[in-house]
């Protein structure tokens, strides 16, 4: 508690535009937001995120907070600066993952009980459509072209490329098993998914039409740690399209990629089940959330180091960053 | 460090996607055979009439929205038959082409269904008996197990046990053939793992319904007189397969002492309470369907269901060869919220897989426990293992 206070009289001190950078953490468990200033590392403040806060994200103008309240099965909206609450958005029940279009005014929500992804106007905070796919919907990742919005379903064990003009799927491409998350390289040639069970990451190449080819697996490997324990969750790929950071769960691991010959370079050790990913505004630290540990990870991405650990609520599950 | 970028792979996938233009479908039967039995002692604990086959229409429904996207259609036919009628409701299935069958069904029965069933090529899925045997000497090479055996189940509360260091025992043994049978398997487990077991009594089935009206009064009395003066023990574990005596243990022991087995702390496959690893969803998809909670019998022919969708989605075959080659394979491997993926032991047709041990309304633990190693999988430290089965209808 008494940390608390102390939390809240520092983030009188620092709050207002033109400040360093911030990271908002979900944690799950603790029904809260952690604000964390990306240049001191300290924690600014913490806030209540509504009832099981799981995805998170941020509107492309970097000033409304995203938080799927999963048990709350509503989209809780927040403003960056000042913490307090927005109107919220519908989401469809259980809402676990999702993703904003750049141009901000879609967000393409996995509704995990319903085998649906809803897609919800930000701007009228309304439901524009409801996409049937397989069984429980949970990655999500949109092309660079914001044409494609890929969606992984868990127990079907599927990507499917849902059009964003006419919400209809176009792919599917069979993966290991329990897929989790979806990531394309900026560029848009290349998407990653990662298969949480399989303990596999499948990579396409992407054809300038959005038509996905598989080109390989990409498999992990520690000593010493049961290879049942490597579970890829959440990854990123670096601006540039080099290296590509997968989250390996409960082996406590961040894996580098490099992310052309689909080579694992190194491990990188950090808190415990670390489960999303975020890369700073400027591309210099990648944010891990490490549930079991209640802390984040800083990783410096240069030097593909983990610099530093955040402490933050309780069982911390995603992460986003603004400038 | 691992890395398989092969135009292999790329092609096999893309096989599998291909095949959505060759539709595929896919027959099943559920046969479960419904015994005389007394009621439970838990109003809890009553039979729905649906047991089993609720499990399988979800499977149908699962393995459909998937089967959606490559052509592949599933239709499960259920049969619910009395003992005296269950050959006769084999044949049928055969004679309706049907080759993957899931049965229901005690150790007896299920082997002679299963080489009936063998005599017609077909492939059957334990979904329900425990007995040891039938993945030791008594095995069927056209036998899937997805239920645990009475050995992994025992293995997963030693295992807690002794992690706990509850390393003696006093185990109390009920009188039926099955509560022998499973005292047999906590014994060896006690051996397997370190244990001791201090005290070892059996309690008397005497017969009779297994409630009554305000029965606990003499329950109260009785039960710490029959568990008093037992060596210095640091648990209980209750041997009580059916069911009529472990559920009352705890608070009327003598001794007050923690009560593993068959009543306190169970071992299952699945419990309507289970909600990691994404269980959740699984949970709300099984209860809008089936207005219930779900049952072991329930998720173990999912399972047994959801095996055959993945063989027939990876593989693209529903023939019973097809299917059991396949998920005997090292290839196989199928996500079934217990925290990784569950696959098959090549010796003896078992699922390898987590047990979780159930207090009757939450997940205390999940065994295989921390620090039970295992050159292969530390799945396999529960149950027979390779050199310790003696099946060869695998080989």
């Amino acid at each position: 508690m008494k940390s608390l206070v102390f939390s809240i009289a520092l983030a009188g001190l620092v709050a207002g535009p033109g400040f360093a950078g911030k990271a908002f953490v979900s944690n799950e468990r603790g029904n809260t937001i952690t604000v964390i200033d990306t240049d001191s590392w300290e924690v600014i403040t913490e806030f209540f995120g509504g009832n099981r806060p799981r995805g998170i994200t941020v509107s492309p103008d970097g000033t409304k907070l995203y938080v799927c309240a999963s048990d709350d099965n509503i989209l809780r909206v927040f403003d960056t600066e000042t913490y307090e609450e927005l109107p919220s958005l519908p989401s469809g029940p259980d809402p676990e993952l999702f993703v904003i279009e750049p141009a901000g005014k879609r967000l393409y929500i996995a509704n995990e009980d319903d085998n649906l992804v809803t897609v919800t106007d930000t701007e009228t905070r309304t439901i524009l459509a409801e996409v049937p796919v397989g069984v429980e919907p949970e990655g999500m990742g949109i092309s660079p072209d914001a044409k494609f919005v890929v969606n992984t379903s868990e127990t079907t064990n599927m990507a499917h490329f849902i059009s964003t003009e006419d919400y209809q799927i176009k792919h599917n491409v069979l993966v290991d098993q329990r897929p989790r998350y979806a990531q394309y390289t900026k560029d848009g040639t290349r998407l990653f998914v990662t298969s949480e069970i399989g303990g596999t990451v499948t990579v396409m190449d992407i054809a300038e039409d959005g038509t996905p080819s598989v080109v390989g697996k990409i498999g992990f490997e520690v000593p010493g740690v049961l290879p049942e324990w490597l579970q890829p969750v959440g990854a990123k790929v670096t601006a540039d399209g080099a290296r590509l950071f997968v989250a390996l769960g409960p082996a406590n691991r961040v894996a580098v990629v490099d992310a052309q010959s689909l080579e694992v370079l190194d491990y990188i050790l950090v808190g415990q089940r670390v489960w999303q990913l975020d890369f700073t505004p400027d591309g210099k630290y990648l944010l891990t959330t490490n549930g079991n540990s209640n802390d984040i990870t800083v990783i410096d991405v240069a030097a593909e180091k983990a610099v530093r650990s955040v402490q933050v609520g309780q069982q911390p599950w995603g992460v986003v960053t603004i400038d | 460090m691992r890395n398989c970028l092969t135009p292999l792979f790329a092609a096999l996938i893309w096989c599998v996607s291909a095949i959505s233009a060759a539709a595929v479908e896919v027959k099943a039967a559920v046969l479960r055979v419904d015994y005389q039995t007394l009621l439970p002692i838990s109003r809890y604990d009553l039979r729905p009439d649906d047991l089993g086959f609720a499990g399988a229409v979800l499977a149908d429904e699962d393995n459909g929205t998937t089967g959606g996207f490559l052509g592949h259609t599933y239709e499960t036919a259920h049969i619910a038959a009395p003992p005296e009628q269950a050959d006769a409701a084999l044949d049928q299935i055969l004679a309706d082409g049907v080759r993957l069958v899931v049965v229901l069904a005690n150790a007896e029965d299920l082997l002679r269904l299963t080489d009936k069933a063998a005599e017609a090529g077909a492939l059957v899925f334990n979904a329900t008996a425990p007995d040891t045997a039938l993945r030791d000497g008594e095995c069927r090479g056209n036998l899937l197990h997805i239920a645990p055996s009475r050995a992994m189940n025992a293995d997963a509360v030693a295992q807690f046990a002794v992690w706990k260091k509850w390393g003696d025992w006093f185990l109390i043994a009920g009188s039926n053939p099955a509560d022998v049978a499973l005292a047999e398997a906590f014994r060896r487990a006690a051996v397997k793992f370190g244990a001791e077991i201090v005290e070892d009594r059996t309690f008397e089935d005497t017969g009779g319904s297994r409630r009554t009206d305000s029965g606990h009064v003499l329950v109260q009395r009785q039960l710490p007189l029959d568990t008093q003066d037992a060596d210095d023990h640091d648990v209980v574990i209750a041997a009580d397969e059916t069911d009529y005596f472990a559920r009352y243990l705890s608070y009327h022991i003598w001794t007050p002492r923690p009560v593993m087995g068959a009543g306190g702390l169970r071992p299952v496959a699945f419990h309507g309470a289970h909600e990691a690893w994404g269980a959740t969803q699984f949970q709300t998809r099984f209860e809008e369907l089936a207005g219930r909670y779900v049952r072991p019998e329930d998720y173990n022919t999912w399972l047994a269901l959801r095996v055959v969708g993945e063989a027939v989605t990876r593989a693209n075959t529903a023939e019973p060869d097809g299917v059991r080659d396949y998920v005997l394979s090292e290839e196989f491997g199928l996500a079934a919220f217990k925290g990784q993926k569950v696959t098959f032991r090549d010796w003896n047709g078992q699922l390898r897989q987590p047990i979780l041990l159930y207090d009757g309304s939450i997940t205390v633990s999940v065994s295989p426990q921390e620090g039970f190693l295992h050159q292969t999988s530390p799945l396999d430290t529960m149950g027979l293992d390779r050199p310790e089965s003696g099946c060869t209808a695998f080989e």
